[in-house]
């Protein structure tokens, strides 16, 4: 007992004083992966924050724009046709999922909706697979992968450029809801549905765009997960990964998702490292969400969202 | 009324779809084989080759033979997805079709094994497990319907390391060294530990356990600790499906050595490796059987199926490794069917039949080489008390390109785990009061 | 026309409060019954007992639980298969460590340590509301899970992790668990646990503390505000829903795999439960049971459809077509009827009642 004690209250900080380097590099590390959890959870915020839809089938769209991606290049198009070319049918989709799902089902509950982006998750999978097939893709679009040493902490090459993307893609988007009229349209609606209809911002054709975004966003997350996992159906799996980050950072923040992301990413893998030897290794995946769980308990909307005033 | 009446209309072909029999396309006098592979699902690369290998060869023995000694073989396959409660269903759904039920059950999931274990035993319908499952089931006194052939995850754990002694010269160098292993975290991931702790105790070398939480997307931490603080002299990994080849490329990310980074034979597989790239050249991997197409069972295959558009799967999959492992299961089973023909009559044989074949089963190298598979493993023989036979095993390494044989086969060290498996066994009878069979 | 309940008078208030007021109902509860007991075990085959009727039955039990928590008190919750591997545990836990004691106690002991555990698992819902306590209740599957896979005493040491049910009789040589145990003894065990559990469910959401329950759902601000405290509410729909999934989970272990692992009752178990309660409807017992119904057959059905119309299609292709018809009748019959298929059933029974009239 008194071993187990020391084993997580003394002998982490002990390891972390002594190997600083380390330290630095496993930091550095879950921060860089945090990034790639941000990439799926921005596609969830920008769903909700437009929509209150809490979008299950995120996970789902990554796959399949990852798998159209990957099909693309294997049928012979150079890499710019490629990504216009499943850029376009990320769109398609998100007009079909507008007229097909959305539209009918306006008004209901939020779970009514969360049940039917399920729906939409199984179709997708099944739809992706059924054409390209279940078979393991490789994506390589020459992103650089080896290690590289800095001051001697090991940093991934691949990491730094997935996190750069993520940030160019954070600040674009930044900049597209703050400065375009389509932005502040985006904005007023996620306010108020029924003050946006009513000054004439046609509702519709805002859900199409905020569809479009995130299975925009979800081709580019599915772009750098898919390099660097391979495509497959695992990669609808990635979704678990960024339900804990979108919960820290609140579910309509797109700051929230990335620094939600960063903290996420960077407490899971310092406690995989220095708790998990003593609690049996593989802690990762609840020891996410009770960090979201502990945070939510002080700011049950989590840490960017906003504050939910509740009246009689 | 309009959606009441399509509701209905849904619920009557619903209704008659789950209480009619499907057409009884089965021949009566087949041998039929019930087979549950997983073509879907998150282990699909992986299941895919090998049920194409499964397939192709039954198809071969029908088209090139006519048929196991003139018996044509009838198959149904039911997907699984690797769920262990669909694979219940599947193994109800298959096992009383054709004339005598299914031959055997091929699950390829340590899960779906554990589960169709007990009821195997009840039906009288043998369970091929052959490298997975229950390391215990190669004891045929407790475990009739069993078989582990041709060796287990405690053989391949022995064999792991005594090819790591090798490497370093010697058993007497293992003490002090740090051997890391990276496993699955799974009832599957976690068979060999015991046979690694006994090791570890016996030749003092210390072992580190790093699990990896399924599916295993995320392997940072556990590469972390494994390159930049423990570094191990050898690593030895238990993974399967998307688990592999991020290991692979996370390895690569801490500048690990893949010269002493070793996988059991189901992370040696091409899907493993191609998604890593170039980082995974110098892998290596267990193999108790070769990969490549340079036999002839494999160019018959091209020849009869896949030259006559014949063949299930994708083309450039013949050959690989799980592909050839498809291929050696339905040998097996093929070979274990004729020889309960050759006993009991050639007409389609029972659960309980093929059951005997198996346990009769002599795979001598003559053997091997007339069923077109000369050099492609070791010869091995089945017995009543013994089910799984403990061939040698080399390891394989992957250039880039393909697999090539690195080591001499290595013979796993029978008395150091047949008693381990024994005493699996016995406790195993204990709990659900199995009194063993007489073997004598 | 055959639905009216004209000329059925009530002279008491117990008969006007009956769960079935109307006779036809009761006659054809009592037909669906008869079925369930008679006629199931009789000319059910091996294959339907063991791979439909039994996970319907352990579904189904899992749905009410999970329905009283999310349909009645309104908390949702993604831990539902945790909690069912609380059960399962507990309940191999206790029949290896007394092996004297009967199926029956051990099942609802277990069902007690799953409530337990759902009640610790409930505290956060007294802070933390809806989509953001859905995901606080994941730490609560994530956490239970990885437990069960990693203290080997819930295992009791063995290497792979697997429990597998020991052979358990009700009374005296009739076995309901273990290899001789009949798939008919297996079947009516559970059939009749799982009505007996229904009937009390029933019976409790139509009780004071069901519609406790349903007033914090409702709005909980409101409901505290007349006097209904959210603490206890909150907690006893987590205690009793986990004692239902509890018992559920320990069904699952013992009568339908016999075999489990703790990664049977991962994630994806939890949203299997969460979609029947959704298909078949929120806040409905009956609900729980046609969602389940429909969740248990409708994959069954899609992959031997092209079979039975002998269709030439690749396993791997009916396996993705069955997927994308699953999901495409999911959003289907959310588009008809959001209310689930029990609103659908009640607003059959209503046409019926006026049929052939159309009004």
């Amino acid at each position: 007992m008194e071993g187990f004690l020391s084993d997580i209250f003394i002998a982490p900080f002990v390891s972390m004083w002594e190997y600083p380097v380390f330290l630095v590099e496993v930091l550095v590390g879950g921060l860089l992966v945090g990034v790639m959890y941000s990439l799926v959870a921005l596609g969830f915020v920008l769903i909700f924050k437009a929509s209150g839809v809490f979008n299950f089938a995120q996970g789902a769209m990554v796959l399949f724009a990852a798998l159209f991606f990957a099909g693309f290049l294997e049928a012979g198009m150079p890499v710019w046709l490629a990504l216009g070319a499943s850029a376009v049918v990320m769109v398609a989709l998100a007009i079909v999922t507008e007229r097909v799902v959305l539209r009918p089902l306006v008004n209901q509950p939020p779970i009514v909706l969360f049940m039917a982006t399920i729906g939409l998750t199984f179709f997708l999978d099944g739809f992706g697979q059924m054409i390209w097939g279940s078979d393991i893709k490789v994506i390589d679009i020459g992103i650089p992968k080896e290690p590289l040493e800095i001051h001697g902490v090991l940093i991934n090459s691949f990491d730094i450029v997935a996190g750069v993307t993520a940030g160019l893609l954070v600040a674009g988007l930044a900049l597209f809801f703050h400065y375009t009229k389509i932005g502040r349209a985006l904005r007023a609606v996620a306010d108020d549905h029924q003050a946006a209809l009513s000054v004439g911002i046609p509702l519709q054709s805002i859900w199409v765009i905020v569809w479009s975004v995130a299975g925009l966003v979800a081709l580019v997350a599915g772009i750098m997960w898919g390099s660097s996992l391979g495509v497959q159906f695992s990669l609808a799996l990635v979704a678990l990964k960024a339900l804990p980050v979108l919960i820290l950072g609140g579910f309509t923040s797109i700051p929230g998702a990335i620094v939600g992301g960063l903290i996420i990413g960077a407490s899971e893998k310092i406690g995989e490292v220095y708790w998990g030897p003593a609690l049996g290794g593989a802690i990762e995946d609840w020891h996410a969400y009770m960090i979201a769980m502990v945070f939510l308990l002080f700011r049950p909307q989590g840490l960017f969202g906003e504050k939910i005033i509740e009246r009689v | 009324m309009r959606v009441c009446g399509r509701v209905l209309t849904l619920a009557t072909v619903a209704a008659a779809c789950l209480l009619a029999e499907p057409a009884p396309s089965l021949a009566v006098d087949s041998q039929f084989v019930g087979l549950m592979p997983y073509r879907t699902g998150p282990y699909a690369p992986n299941g895919i080759p090998f049920a194409d290998g499964v397939a192709d060869y039954l198809q071969l023995i029908n088209v090139r033979d006519g048929g196991i000694n003139g018996v044509p073989i009838s198959t149904e396959e039911c997907d699984t997805s690797y769920n262990t409660d669909r694979g219940v269903e599947c193994y109800e759904r298959l096992k009383n079709k054709g004339a005598t039920g299914s031959a055997a059950f091929i699950p390829l999931s340590t899960g779906i094994t554990y589960a169709l274990i007990e009821r195997a035993a009840v039906d009288k319908v043998p369970l091929l497990t052959t490298g997975y499952g229950r390391t215990a089931g190669g004891d045929g006194r407790v475990f009739p319907y069993v078989f582990t052939l041709p060796d287990s995850y405690w053989s391949g754990a022995d064999v792991a390391i005594t090819y790591v002694a090798q490497q370093m010269g010697g058993f007497d160098k293992l003490k002090g060294k740090k051997i890391a292993f990276v496993y699955h975290d799974s009832p599957y991931g976690k068979e060999p530990i015991p046979v690694f702790e006994a090791l570890a105790a016996k030749y003092g070398f210390q072992l580190s356990n790093f699990p990896v939480a399924h599916p295993g997307l995320e392997q940072k931490a556990v590469w972390l600790r494994i390159g930049r603080q423990l570094r191990p002299d050898w690593t030895i990994m238990w993974g399967w499906g998307v688990m592999n080849s991020t290991a692979i490329k996370e390895a690569a990310a801490v500048g690990y050595n893949m010269e002493h980074f070793l996988g059991v034979w189901w992370s040696g597989a091409e899907p493993d490796v191609i998604p890593a790239g170039d980082a995974a050249k110098g892998y290596k991997a267990l193999a108790f059987h070769a990969p490549g197409a340079d036999f002839k069972v494999i160019q018959d295959v091209e020849k009869f199926l896949y030259a006559a558009g014949k063949g299930t799967g994708d083309k450039n999959n013949v050959g690989t490794v799980l592909y050839n492992r498809g291929i050696f299961n339905s040998v097996v089973l093929v070979e274990a069917i004729r020889n309960a023909m050759n006993k009991f009559g050639n007409k389609p044989m029972t659960g309980e039949q093929i059951q005997w074949g198996f346990e009769n089963l002599d795979m001598t190298s003559e053997k091997l080489a007339s069923l077109g598979l000369a050099g492609f493993m070791q010869p091995f023989k089945i017995t009543c008390a013994d089910h799984e036979a403990s061939v040698p095993v080399r390891v394989q390494q992957w250039d880039g390109k393909q697999w090539t044989f690195v080591s001499d086969w290595i013979q796993p060290d029978r008395s150091l785990i047949r008693p381990m498996i024994e005493a699996a066994a016995e406790q195993y009878a204990k709990e659900k009061n199995i009194t063993p069979r007489d073997c004598k | 026309m055959f639905y009216r309940e004209a000329g059925q008078f009530k002279v008491s208030y117990a008969a006007d409060q009956a769960i079935f007021p109307i006779r036809q109902d009761q006659i054809g509860m009592a037909m669906i019954l008869a079925v369930a007991y008679v006629v199931m075990p009789v000319a059910g085959s091996e294959y339907w007992l063991e791979t439909i009727m039994i996970p319907f039955l352990v579904f189904s039990l899992a749905a009410i639980g999970l329905n009283i928590l999310t349909g009645y008190a309104g908390q949702l919750s993604l831990g539902t298969g945790a909690f069912m591997a609380c059960g399962a545990f507990a309940a191999y836990k206790l029949t290896t460590a007394f092996p004297d004691l009967n199926i029956i106690v051990a099942l609802l002991l277990s069902g007690v340590a799953a409530a337990a555990v759902g009640i610790v698992f409930g505290l956060p819902s007294l802070r933390i509301k809806g989509f953001y306590l859905a995901v606080a209740t994941l730490a609560a599957q994530f956490f239970l899970i990885w437990l069960f896979a990693k203290v080997p005493w819930f295992t009791n040491y063995s290497a792979s992790g697997v429990i597998s049910a020991p052979p358990r009789a009700v009374v005296g040589e009739l076995y309901v668990t273990g290899v001789h145990a009949t798939p008919q003894a297996r079947y009516l065990f559970c059939l009749t646990l799982v009505a007996v559990l229904a009937l009390l469910a029933k019976n409790m959401v139509r009780s004071s503390i069901g519609r406790q329950w349903m007033a914090i759902r409702d709005m909980d601000i409101a409901a505290e505000i007349i006097g209904i405290r959210p603490l206890r509410t909150k907690l006893s729909a987590f205690a009793i829903s986990s004692f239902y999934c509890g018992v559920a989970g320990a069904l699952w272990a013992f009568f339908y795999t016999g075999t489990v692992e703790p990664g049977a009752f991962d994630i994806n178990r939890s949203f299997q439960i969460l979609y029947m309660i959704i298909i078949g409807g929120l806040g409905s017992i009956l609900g729980a049971f046609l969602g389940a119904g429909f969740i248990v057959l409708l994959p069954i059905v899609l992959s031997r459809l092209p079979l039975m119309l002998g269709l030439p299609i690749s396993t791997a292709t009916i396996s993705h077509i069955e997927v994308m018809v699953f999901g495409t009748l999911i959003v289907f019959f959310l588009i008809v009827e959001p209310h689930g298929l029990a609103r659908l059933w009640r607003i059959f029974k209503e046409k019926l009642r006026l049929w052939p009239f159309p009004y």
